[in-house]
């Protein structure tokens, strides 16, 4: 799945990275040695640290990330992850919450209708593009402040917990929490979903027809509409359904695995961290791993920044808009240097035209 | 009822001021044919800028350093769009969530995180004379801070510009046909850097207002989306600078129904109603659908 020279790709990136983050850190008069010992410490240095901080926050950026890439694996622009997971862990602990007795099953139907409703959420973007003509960028990110103010409204509201003091829901009774992994601290089975999903994704982009659909309709709409007999309006749907779909998994995940109820700010940005994880992962599945661990690390660290050297954890955003604009000006000055190469080799009619 | 209405009208205003100046900004950028996502990123630094400049320079310190803040931000979109013929969606998303990152680090790292918010000189309203006794609207509309006038005589002047000058027919031929307008000799990039730059000026100025004329200070992600739905503004008015500054004005108007209703005693759970610009934002798009038509090469790389 992942070739020598994707990884050392991978690597440069870690390299910049890394050598990006000094020189901010630098920039800000912030002290340097405390504050990378802090971030190794805080993501990759120890056992714990590996599985609860960095592997933990892994999770929801793989789930969100693998949303991300099909959308924009099929040309979607769904900037909306952030949404449909807020909307994924709002209906996944009403469920919960609604049947407090169940066990696994409960637990199984909680993790559906976060995946169900993520769908429904990105299904709303979904029809005002295909019968409106509405651009999925503004629609998504409109969606996403919607869901933001309407759990802020459910945790003041109908999902509040009993004694109404406190802005989130009741917690989630333990027969309903997804099984930890044996041996690594609040690593959860969460890690199993998203590691099946991701593979599945893979080989659903390889090897189903629906997944060439997908690429086929991403790559040129109007080719794959003449040449396969494409229906470009369904495949479109499919997409954003299954995007959203992944992305509402996320929060029940994330409901279910680590926060036990729902509040307000659930989730630190991990919708949009995913563009950048989508992105650096050249929107490959399998390499969505690393680069969400990659990010998990990096969040988990900037956590333990902040603690130890007073670094603002705010960092972190701007190291990820540095990659993805990295990303879209390699891949623009690619494009750019073979057509340049291309024009000079080729002699087409209107050169030779006197001007 | 005027108890109602003259607040009503002057919170519609006064909203819809920063989402006019910015939307008419990207109305010059998109009719080069390119949308700037980042206008989002823009309006934070400027407010971020803004608050630099108010602390030392007073008012008209901070409305330069809202202009540079944008500007940053505008000059970033150039280099990756116009220059590296980067993906522009993608360029736009990176450069809101780099200011921020930005604004949030260096807020924290300039100011502190504890204690309280810092409190700037705030620009005062400036009633004109005759006008602001208008009985009913005269207050709402003209009794408002001098970024507001500069709104007003902005929105006939981008009107001009745009439909009775030679500038603003170049400005257009470059959003329908790129390659028909450079063979015509229009300078193609030259113009969408300095409609990029406009952009960029005039969505730092949205942002200063937040924090000089409004808020009177900083917060981190204080510009909550108003980029993005400038950027709807500009759909739903048409790319046209007067349909633009209507649709700002419905916005404010839906915006400001919170306060109208608070005063009149309606107890509605406030979250809702912070919920209704991008419901309304979202009816509004799906309204306007198919009697616009957007400039053809908009968001188009090459």
């Amino acid at each position: 799945m992942l070739s020598s020279k994707s990884l050392f790709v991978l690597l440069l990136y870690g390299v910049v990275l890394l050598a990006s983050l000094v020189l901010l850190l630098l920039a800000g008069g912030y002290p340097a040695g405390a504050a990378l010992s802090a971030l190794w410490y805080g993501s990759v240095g120890s056992w714990y640290a590996f599985t609860s901080a960095t592997l933990v926050r892994a999770i929801p950026l793989m789930l969100t990330g693998c949303a991300v890439a099909i959308a924009f694996r099929a040309g979607l622009f769904n900037i909306g992850a952030e949404g449909q997971l807020i909307a994924g862990a709002t209906a996944s602990t009403a469920i919960a919450l609604a049947m407090p007795h169940g066990g696994p099953a409960t637990t199984i139907v909680a993790l559906m209708a976060g995946a169900a409703t993520g769908a429904l959420w990105a299904g709303i973007a979904a029809i005002l593009r295909a019968r409106f003509g509405v651009l999925e960028v503004i629609s998504t990110i409109m969606l996403n402040f919607v869901a933001l103010h309407a759990v802020s409204y459910l945790v003041r509201g109908p999902l509040q917990e009993p004694t109404h003091v406190y802005p989130q829901s009741s917690s989630l009774a333990d027969g309903l929490h997804l099984a930890r992994l044996p041996g690594s601290g609040r690593l959860h089975l969460g890690l199993l979903i998203a590691l099946a999903l991701l593979g599945g994704s893979g080989w659903a982009f390889r090897h189903t027809a629906a997944g060439f659909r997908m690429l086929a309709v991403g790559i040129s709409s109007s080719a794959a509409e003449c040449a396969g007999q494409v229906n470009i309006a369904r495949t479109t749907r499919n997409a954003f359904i299954a995007s959203g779909a992944v992305a509402g998994l996320a929060g029940a995940v994330e409901v279910l695995g680590v926060t036990f109820a729902l509040y307000e700010n659930l989730s630190p940005g991990y919708g949009y961290t995913a563009i950048a994880v989508a992105l650096l992962a050249g929107l490959d599945p399998w390499r969505i791993v690393l680069s969400a661990t990659l990010f998990g690390a990096l969040e988990a660290g900037a956590g333990a920044m902040q603690r130890d050297a007073g670094v603002p954890s705010t960092l972190v955003s701007v190291i990820e808009a540095l990659i993805i604009l990295a990303i879209v000006a390699a891949q623009a000055l690619h494009w750019n240097v073979r057509t340049f190469v291309r024009q000079r080799t080729s002699v087409t009619a209107p050169e030779r035209l006197p001007s | 009822m005027s108890e109602v209405a003259a607040p009503f009208l002057a919170a519609t205003i006064r909203t819809a001021t920063p989402l006019a100046l910015a939307a008419l900004g990207e109305v010059l950028v998109e009719r080069t044919g390119m949308i700037n996502l980042g206008l989002e990123g823009a309006i934070l630094s400027g407010a971020f800028g803004a608050l630099v400049g108010a602390t030392s320079g007073g008012v008209a310190g901070g409305y330069l350093g809202a202009i540079v803040g944008g500007t940053v931000v505008a000059l970033l979109f150039v280099l990756f769009v116009v220059w590296l013929r980067a993906d522009q969606i993608i360029t736009g998303t990176a450069l809101t969530l780099l200011s921020l990152g930005a604004t949030g680090t260096l807020y924290r790292t300039l100011y502190g995180t504890g204690g309280a918010a810092l409190v700037l000189h705030t620009s005062a309203p400036y009633p004109v004379p005759g006008l602001a006794s208008i009985p009913l609207v005269g207050a709402a509309l003209f009794a408002q801070p001098p970024i507001t006038y500069f709104t007003y005589a902005l929105v006939p002047l981008v009107a001009w510009l745009v439909s009775h000058t030679h500038l603003g027919l170049a400005l257009r031929a470059i959003g329908e046909q790129p390659e028909a307008a450079a063979a015509a000799g229009v300078h193609v990039q030259r113009l969408r850097v300095a409609a990029a730059l406009s952009g960029g000026v005039l969505g730092g100025l949205a942002g200063g207002t937040l924090v000089i004329a409004q808020a009177g200070t900083f917060a981190e992600g204080m510009s909550s989306g108003r980029g993005f739905i400038a950027i709807a503004i500009v759909v739903l008015g048409r790319w046209r600078p007067i349909g633009v500054a209507l649709a700002a004005l419905v916005f404010g108007a839906a915006s400001a129904l919170q306060f109208a209703f608070q005063t009149m005693g309606w107890h509605a759970p406030y979250q809702l109603f912070l919920a209704v610009p991008y419901l309304l934002t979202l009816a509004g798009l799906a309204g306007a659908a198919g009697r616009a038509r957007p400039p053809t090469a908009l968001g188009r790389t090459r």
